[in-house]
């Protein structure tokens, strides 16, 4: 196949190749949650999007903070401090974001041994009862009376809108590849993204603690037997996947610079797609499977023209599952071998 | 006593899985429960582990009341289970299911000791120690699940058919491995269809039927008795 008549030039084939991969790793942080949620309790989390969408918007809230809300554009390395602030801030934002949906909308049901899709539907009840708390964000600040910049800062009762970061990280080059430059945004994003996954990845295999979590994923009640607090396994399931959608959104908000109280729907369907591809319940697979997805859709952007985008995704998750219904990598985490 | 039942019920949706059941188990004994298949054998054995709620009765382990207690904590004070189906853990290797039966535990030289002691009773278990536990064999996998269950160190470990599935020759080994956990100082509740094998290794045994306990007697004495022989002996016909 000549990729330089498709792709318009090698080079642009190389582009959309790696900004396919940025996108790609910030799709497998989100899958990770899905996939671990479903490794433990063979349920979608669908409320995950909206750990993501929070995480967003406590980056904004802490550049607002700490640089006000004039607006800047700043290099990687000036932008380096406030990230680092910010990427705690969404880590914590998205973990006790997670926590929350863990005890109020799943723990309740589940010790009751409510079915599947009950719990499932609480789920999606909670992920729009987190995102319109996001939209009402300045009708709450207006009740609790906290008159800030941080309550102020969109245009009043415009809160639906898009929240612009107000500081723009400007990416600067690092070095070619094949004509395309690959810039210290882009690097630090997937970087960052394979690192976390990589300490999970070992934190679930080698630790006694990732020992607990696959035995829960494997048979709950003999994992009960061997001494396992089940309701904690599930609790720090959920947290790690809140702490994984932290960076994420950090990744997200360096590369994009503003969210809305809606910015986790398509990017959790598409993590979601991501999870599902590469087998759902398979850290692996979630890594496999968005970065896949990532440079898959944005080859069909090129190709077919941006509008095109989802289509391409979810066209190639119907392709992979008619071929491989449980997924690239399939196993799960359950059977996930040491 | 060591474990102590006393009128325990417990129900499946509005059936009633066991009735009324009462029964002791002193330390350092082997006591059985013998019954046929559905009599609530298995259920007893997940309600003692916490598994199943409790709708009326009471569960003493040594003095405390552990009737609500929730199975993590009764792995802490010492009563360990090895499940019907063994309930192995198919993906993790051989070595990495005995160390989840040490799960619960801090002290890692106690750990070590116990290691040795299981893979001492089950040198097969030392020859596949790498091996995904999910490609064992029948009776290598109730190996893993009776050693998995003596990892927790416990004061009384439940066997849940240890012998279900497994041929005849195998059956014999680990009853003598059962006699011999007992030897080392560990209490053993033992469930079994295998009546006569059971009532053999028992001190204790007690007959299960619908859900209530009808008969109960030394191993001996119920191994004599005319109906136990009947219904779970083949008779001597």
């Amino acid at each position: 196949m000549d990729l330089g008549a498709l792709f318009g030039s090698f080079d642009s084939f190389l582009s959309f190749t790696i900004g396919g991969l940025v996108f790609g790793a910030i799709y497998a942080l989100i899958a990770l949650g899905y996939t671990m949620v479903y490794g433990v309790l063979q349920l979608i989390n669908f409320a995950h999007s909206e750990v993501f969408m929070y995480g967003t918007f406590a980056v904004a809230w802490v550049f607002v903070f700490l640089h006000g809300t004039g607006s800047a554009t700043w290099d990687l390395k000036q932008a380096a401090p406030t990230l680092l602030v910010a990427l705690v801030a969404a880590m914590a934002m998205s973990a006790a974001i997670a926590l929350l949906l863990e005890r109020v909308a799943y723990r309740p049901l589940i010790k009751k041994n409510a079915p599947k899709l009950i719990i499932l539907i609480s789920a999606i009840g909670a992920s729009f009862a987190l995102s319109e708390a996001m939209g009402l964000r300045d009708r709450f600040a207006g009740w609790f009376g906290v008159d800030n910049k941080l309550a102020n800062y969109v245009t009043p009762a415009k809160a639906r809108d898009v929240y612009t970061n107000p500081v723009t990280i400007e990416p600067h080059g690092l070095f070619d590849i094949g004509g395309y430059t690959v810039t210290d945004v882009d690097l630090t994003i997937i970087v960052a993204a394979l690192a976390m996954m990589i300490v999970l990845d070992q934190l679930v295999r080698r630790t006694r603690f990732g020992r607990g979590i696959r035995s829960v994923a494997q048979d709950p009640e003999s994992a009960a037997l061997m001494g396992v607090n089940a309701t904690r396994v599930v609790q720090i399931t959920f947290l790690i996947g809140g702490l994984a959608a932290g960076v994420a959104a950090t990744l997200y908000m360096m590369k994009i610079g503003a969210t809305k109280q809606s910015a986790g729907f398509l990017l959790g369907v598409k993590a979601f797609t991501a999870a599902v591809m590469g087998g759902i319940g398979n850290l692996r697979g979630a890594l496999l499977g968005g970065l896949t997805l990532g440079v898959m859709e944005n080859w069909g952007a090129a190709v077919f023209g941006n509008e095109w985008r989802d289509v391409v995704s979810f066209v190639l998750l119907v392709l992979i599952l008619l071929v491989r219904p449980s997924g690239i990598l399939g196993e799960s985490l359950g059977k996930a071998r040491a | 006593m060591l474990l102590e039942v006393e009128g325990l019920c417990v129900n499946y949706g509005h059936i009633e899985a066991i009735r009324d059941i009462s029964f002791t188990v002193e330390e350092g004994s082997v006591v059985t429960l013998i019954g046929a298949n559905g009599a609530g054998k298995t259920t007893t054995m997940k309600t003692l582990s916490g598994l199943r709620r409790v709708r009326a009765g009471r569960v003493v382990f040594d003095g405390n009341d552990i009737t609500h207690l929730p199975p993590y904590e009764r792995v802490k004070l010492g009563l360990s289970q090895s499940p019907e189906g063994r309930g192995i853990f198919p993906g993790m290797t051989v070595r990495e299911n005995l160390d989840m039966g040490a799960y619960a535990r801090k002290d890692k030289a106690g750990v070590a000791a116990d290691l040795d002691r299981a893979l001492g009773l089950f040198p097969r278990l030392q020859e596949r120690i790498a091996q995904v536990a999910g490609t064992l064999s029948g009776g290598e996998q109730q190996m893993l699940a009776i050693g998995r269950a003596l990892m927790a160190r416990p004061r009384v470990v439940l066997l849940d058919e240890p012998s279900m599935g497994l041929a005849p020759k195998l059956i014999q080994q680990i009853f003598s491995i059962i006699k011999e956990i007992n030897a080392q100082g560990t209490t053993v509740l033992l469930v079994e269809q295998n009546a006569a094998q059971a009532l053999k290794a028992a001190d204790e045994a007690y007959v299960l039927e619908t859900g209530e306990i009808v008969r109960s007697g030394t191993g001996a004495q119920l191994a004599g008795d005319e109906s136990v022989r009947a219904a779970y002996l083949g008779g001597d016909l």
